[in-house]
């Protein structure tokens, strides 16, 4: 039987998985897909939790995280999108016109 | 562990699934024939009965062309998804009344998931791959066409399709599609029988239409419009890669008919049957005859309307999807609402 | 050993294995897939821990819909599939920093709370019914303000994304 300390082990490693992609890669669509690792993992804490102790408020976390992960994959690649239509690159160092 | 039990029922279905999709490809061309007044196939075998077979041995032995500039991967991957998807979607499908065989009663579905509407749109859903990922990563401008159109043109319909089931859904109270035909049971004034397609006319419609858009039949196939794009995704695939494309795309419409069935036209239910007095085994096979019988005739409109509308133009799809299809489909959503509440008030 | 370990996993090593190749590829069309594998077996965990509505919806919604926006996203603004978008690493030493901090009090946390031992749930009961309940009585509220967020999500796309006109 797997405890629940896997469970919360195997998102810790892949939150932290998300965090290192964000900090380190220059690709604003890479950073992108860790941000939704990152998120993924919160929402396997949020469903173990809520599977372990039969509570299904856990679970209707997950629907609004997964809200606002819909509306940020919108705006975001809109966002991308638009910065490549205007300039040709999607590498962050690139994307410096507000800092002066 | 029972796991026999599913194994066989995937066995049957996969392959009833398979050779359904191959007699429907000859019935489609020769129907085809008929309306246009032509022959049709009508060399190998008797009448051209063995065409389909002739057409598979052939695809089977050719050779499967790779275009230097393609993504070899994502190539090769395209049409696995592709069939994938069409071939899974069946499993959560009933397509019978419990038979009983060997004094045990069986369930003719492979997976009574309880969720299964949204099993079938998350499946629907994945088929976008396909497509996709068939048009860029063959690095054809016509590929990449068909491969856009055709990802812009599921997702937009994908949403009536999900909101045109939403009636259904609240009539049945339930996401279980074996429920939602057993809750098509019976009738009104002793003779309408309480299908859906009565209750949710206009569900029924929206539906029917998103279908079309979902199988990519005319006259939505712009993704493979042959006039202006070659052949659309498939373009650059010949050999038995681009047999699992045709073939998908005919099991597709086979799955799609048997949903609209078991959804909107009561299943497996036969009108009257239970008053026949007959023997359990008889009265089970004739509700498959009758799923089946269902499943042709709408499987025929497709063919019909094939040969009669023109092809959409793209903002035409665009806007009948947005501006028509989305707004009737909430509009039927909130009158279904109102009508329960007047009618359980 | 049950199916059940064994499917936890060989699900986890499925789930690490894609999201290290999602962080660390070269080719980021290889990402892509590899974030569709991860977002699978995250759905598999749902299944196993019998949510079986979120595991469809992680399915939906992810696969079927937030993926689809990244792939396009990854064709509209690589034109060639094969190029090197590594472009060196960058702030390696402040992210292992940051990173291993946070991995520690993650795990820290995760050893020192005596956790209940409750087993997972392991019937198959419906949520579908009281998620749908609980959305329309007790979190109406949020469930509102979000269908708001996403219609804003939806207009703003639509305005960023559009063609600017020549006037």
């Amino acid at each position: 039987m797997v405890p629940l300390s896997h469970y919360l082990f195997l998102s810790a490693v892949l939150f932290m998985t998300g965090a290192v992609g964000v900090l380190t890669r220059r690709n604003a669509i890479i950073v992108f897909m860790s941000i939704e690792l990152m998120l993924n993992s919160v929402n396997l804490t949020l469903v173990a939790f809520s599977s372990f102790l039969g509570n299904v408020t856990g679970q209707m976390l997950v629907f609004f995280v997964m809200t606002v992960a819909a509306a940020e994959a919108a705006v975001g690649l809109a966002i991308i999108i638009a910065i490549y239509r205007r300039k040709q690159t999607v590498n962050l160092d690139e994307i410096n016109l507000l800092k002066w | 562990m029972d796991l026999l039990e599913p194994i066989i029922k995937i066995a049957v279905v996969l392959g009833a699934l398979l050779t359904a999709s191959a007699i429907v490809v000859l019935f489609d061309r020769k129907f085809s024939a008929y309306i246009q007044n032509r022959y049709g196939p009508n060399r190998v075998g008797p009448g051209g009965w063995m065409q389909s077979i002739a057409d598979v041995v052939k695809l089977v032995m050719k050779e499967d062309i790779v275009p230097k500039a393609a993504n070899r991967f994502v190539h090769d991957l395209a049409p696995m998804i592709s069939i994938t998807v069409a071939l899974t979607t069946f499993a959560v499908i009933p397509f019978g009344d419990t038979i009983p065989l060997f004094g045990k009663e069986y369930n003719l579905i492979i997976a009574d998931v309880n969720v299964g509407i949204l099993y079938i749109l998350a499946m629907t859903g994945m088929g976008v791959y396909g497509l996709t990922l068939a048009g860029w990563s063959s690095n054809n401008k016509y590929s990449l066409f068909g491969g856009l159109r055709s990802s812009a043109q599921l997702i937009s319909y994908e949403l009536s399709m999900g909101l045109s089931l939403i009636g259904v859904i609240m009539i049945a109270g339930t996401l279980q599609i074996d429920d939602i035909v057993r809750s098509q049971t019976g009738y009104w004034f002793g003779w309408i029988p309480q299908w859906n397609v009565i209750s949710q006319p206009i569900g029924f419609i929206t539906f029917f239409v998103a279908s079309f858009a979902e199988t990519n039949r005319l006259p939505f196939d712009l993704p493979e419009a042959e006039p202006e794009l070659v052949g659309g995704y498939h373009t650059e695939y010949s050999g038995m890669k681009f047999g699992l494309f045709f073939l998908s795309e005919y099991a597709n419409m086979i799955v799609s008919s048997a949903l609209i069935t078991a959804l909107f036209l009561g299943g497996w239910h036969l009108p009257f049957a239970e008053t026949w007095g007959l023997d359990p085994l008889v009265l089970a096979l004739l509700k498959i005859g009758a799923f089946m019988f269902k499943m042709f005739i709408i499987i025929s409109f497709y063919v019909v309307i094939r040969w009669t509308l023109p092809r959409f133009r793209y903002d035409q799809l665009m806007n009948l999807g947005w501006k028509v299809m989305l707004p009737v489909s909430i509009a039927n959503v909130l009158a279904t609402g109102v009508v329960m509440l007047w009618l359980t008030r | 050993m049950d199916l059940y370990t064994i499917s936890f996993y060989m699900f986890a090593v499925l789930l690490l294995g894609s999201a290290i190749v999602v962080v660390f590829s070269r080719n980021i069309v290889r990402a892509a897939f590899a974030l569709m594998i991860t977002l699978l077996s995250i759905a598999a965990f749902y299944v196993l821990m019998m949510a079986d509505f979120v595991g469809i919806v992680q399915l939906l919604l992810y696969v079927g819909g937030i993926l689809v926006l990244i792939l396009f996203g990854v064709m509209l603004t690589n034109r060639q599939i094969s190029v090197d978008i590594r472009e060196g690493a960058i702030q390696t030493i402040p992210a292992v920093i940051v990173t291993s901090t946070i991995g520690g009090i993650l795990a820290g946390a995760i050893w020192s709370t005596a956790w209940p031992m409750r087993e997972a749930a392991r019937s198959v009961a419906a949520t579908a019914p009281v998620i749908g309940e609980m959305f329309l009585t007790t979190y109406l509220l949020p469930f509102e303000v979000a269908s708001v967020l996403l219609l804003v999500a939806l207009v703003g796309a639509a305005l960023i994304a559009r063609r600017e006109r020549k006037s």
